[in-house]
């Protein structure tokens, strides 16, 4: 695809976007391109309004001014061209996993068999086989957020949209997630948008690490972390570069927390 | 249970040692109940009172749940109702029953209202709460997958809130146990309350304490019924 901003095609576009809570500015004049096929984190000190960027790319909150498109329509509301990940999962307390992962389908009027199918599928994608009638309150945080990931998968939208989907699980299943994590945009032809406030996280998975600074929140930097991409897994958190980046964030983000 | 046969026990002792007429022995109440069980007029009375008493808890029932939601869900529509909601569930009733029958006529119709006025308040006002400790992220899942207002409703809200719903109903019904005896002692005297009526004034306690238990067995076995359906949603009530 080639147009006039030039040779990246891009899945979503925020353009000059502003947001206020009253009169407070959560974000003000940010815009940022997200690159199909992509895997580009939101990073930033909390409070930076990273959620609430996300938010409004999945439709869930309105912009206050400003343009946000996906695959070059407005955005206007939620749509299937998008789906979300949570932090707290989100997922039903009173259905199994199957209908948990089914559910995003069972909403879109798909038939019960057709997206039962379906959702079997991601579950075992996942590694949930087996657990297909358990009960949230059965599961780990980590297999919970397996659910909550094979749900936002199973509807197959382009845009995945991730909102610290492993803040609330322990740091060795967190690390297994993140290799995960790094497969499944390797393989899945899909964008996604991923919030942390986890340095370390935001480095090791992203092709593009966009740093928001706080209050009013916008776009003080974007790094594309390249060099180590194509690297296995195991060797990514000791390379060089790797570790360059990391620091150099730090030293961006250290002023904003004293 | 057991302690219900206990406190059996002491009434029977009681009863035996005839301290009052007002407490005849428990056996000699469930023999008096085993002669007009089978009566014409006892059956009668039991239907009317069946009949008013569902009618009233189905309207409470149909019309609260929503209610309640949309409350729950909606600021200004809470705020437009609460007030009242929370006047008719402390007011006294009793002292409507009047007003309702120059309403609605000394028949079935005013007793049916009354049944429901009284279960109905507190229906609302669980409903109410049961939507509003709602997970806010468990909405926002639901809008984006795309969930139609109808879905959101019966896919999120009543589920949701499903384990706080069922605690209103139970204390619902058991009000209206209270509501439909009121109802009938004061608008027109039929069903249980004119037996009770009957009964005591002519001083035949065992007759009265009979149809007494019946309406305590009724009552409690429908609060067992949903305190039953209470616990099997008990495995996600804390953990939504």
């Amino acid at each position: 695809m080639n147009d006039s901003k030039g040779d990246i095609d891009n899945a979503v576009t925020v353009r000059n976007v502003y947001k206020n809570y009253g009169d407070v500015e959560a974000l003000k004049d940010l815009s940022l391109d997200f690159p199909r096929g992509q895997l580009t984190s939101l990073l930033g000190p909390s409070g930076c309004g990273k959620t609430t960027l996300l938010k409004i790319i999945a439709g869930l909150l309105p912009a206050t001014s400003g343009d946000i498109q996906v695959n070059n329509q407005p955005v206007t509301g939620p749509g299937p061209d998008r789906a979300f990940v949570f932090q707290d999962f989100a997922l039903l307390p009173w259905a199994n996993v199957m209908r948990n992962v089914a559910f995003g389908l069972e909403l879109r009027g798909i038939d019960r068999s057709e997206r039962e199918a379906i959702a079997e599928t991601y579950i075992a994608n996942v590694g949930l086989k087996g657990f297909e009638n358990s009960f949230p309150h059965e599961l780990s945080g980590g297999m919970r957020q397996r659910v909550g990931l094979a749900r936002a998968l199973s509807v197959d939208a382009e845009v995945l949209l991730m909102d610290e989907p492993f803040s609330a699980v322990d740091e060795q299943t967190r690390r297994k997630f993140q290799e995960d994590l790094l497969n499944l945009v390797k393989n899945e032809n899909k964008t996604f948008i991923f919030v942390t406030h986890s340095i370390e996280e935001a480095v090791y998975v992203s092709d593009q690490v966009a740093l928001l600074l706080a209050r009013p929140s916008r776009v003080s930097e974007v790094i594309r972390p390249e060099g180590f991409r194509h690297k296995d897994a195991n060797s990514i958190r000791r390379d060089p570069e790797y570790l360059d980046i990391v620091d150099r964030i730090w030293a961006s983000l250290r002023t904003y927390v004293e | 249970m057991s302690s219900l046969i206990l406190w059996g026990l002491l009434w029977e002792i009681v009863g035996q040692l005839e301290l009052t007429f007002f407490l005849p022995p428990l056996s000699a109440i469930f023999t008096t109940l085993m002669e007009i069980g089978t009566t014409k007029v006892f059956l009668q009375a039991l239907a009317d009172t069946g009949y008013a008493f569902f009618i009233g808890t189905f309207s409470a029932i149909i019309i609260g749940i929503p209610v309640g939601i949309l409350m729950g869900k909606n600021r200004f529509i809470d705020e437009l109702l609460l007030p009242w909601v929370n006047m008719f569930l402390s007011a006294p009733l009793t002292a409507l029953v009047p007003v309702l029958m120059v309403l609605f006529g000394f028949g079935m119709k005013s007793i049916i209202i009354t049944t429901a006025l009284f279960a109905i308040w507190i229906i609302v006002l669980n409903s109410r709460a049961g939507v509003m400790q709602i997970n806010r992220s468990l909405i926002e899942m639901a809008r984006s997958f795309g969930a139609s207002p109808k879905d959101a409703f019966f896919k999120i809200y009543l589920w949701a809130a499903l384990p706080e719903i069922l605690g209103g109903v139970r204390i619902g019904f058991i009000r209206a146990v209270k509501g439909v005896i009121i109802g009938q002692l004061l608008i027109s005297i039929v069903g249980f309350g004119a037996l009770f009526e009957l009964y005591s004034s002519n001083f035949l306690m065992k007759h009265f304490w009979a149809v007494l238990i019946v309406l305590f067995a009724i009552a409690f076995t429908i609060a067992e019924f949903l305190a039953h359906l209470e616990r099997r949603v008990e495995y996600y009530a804390a953990r939504r």
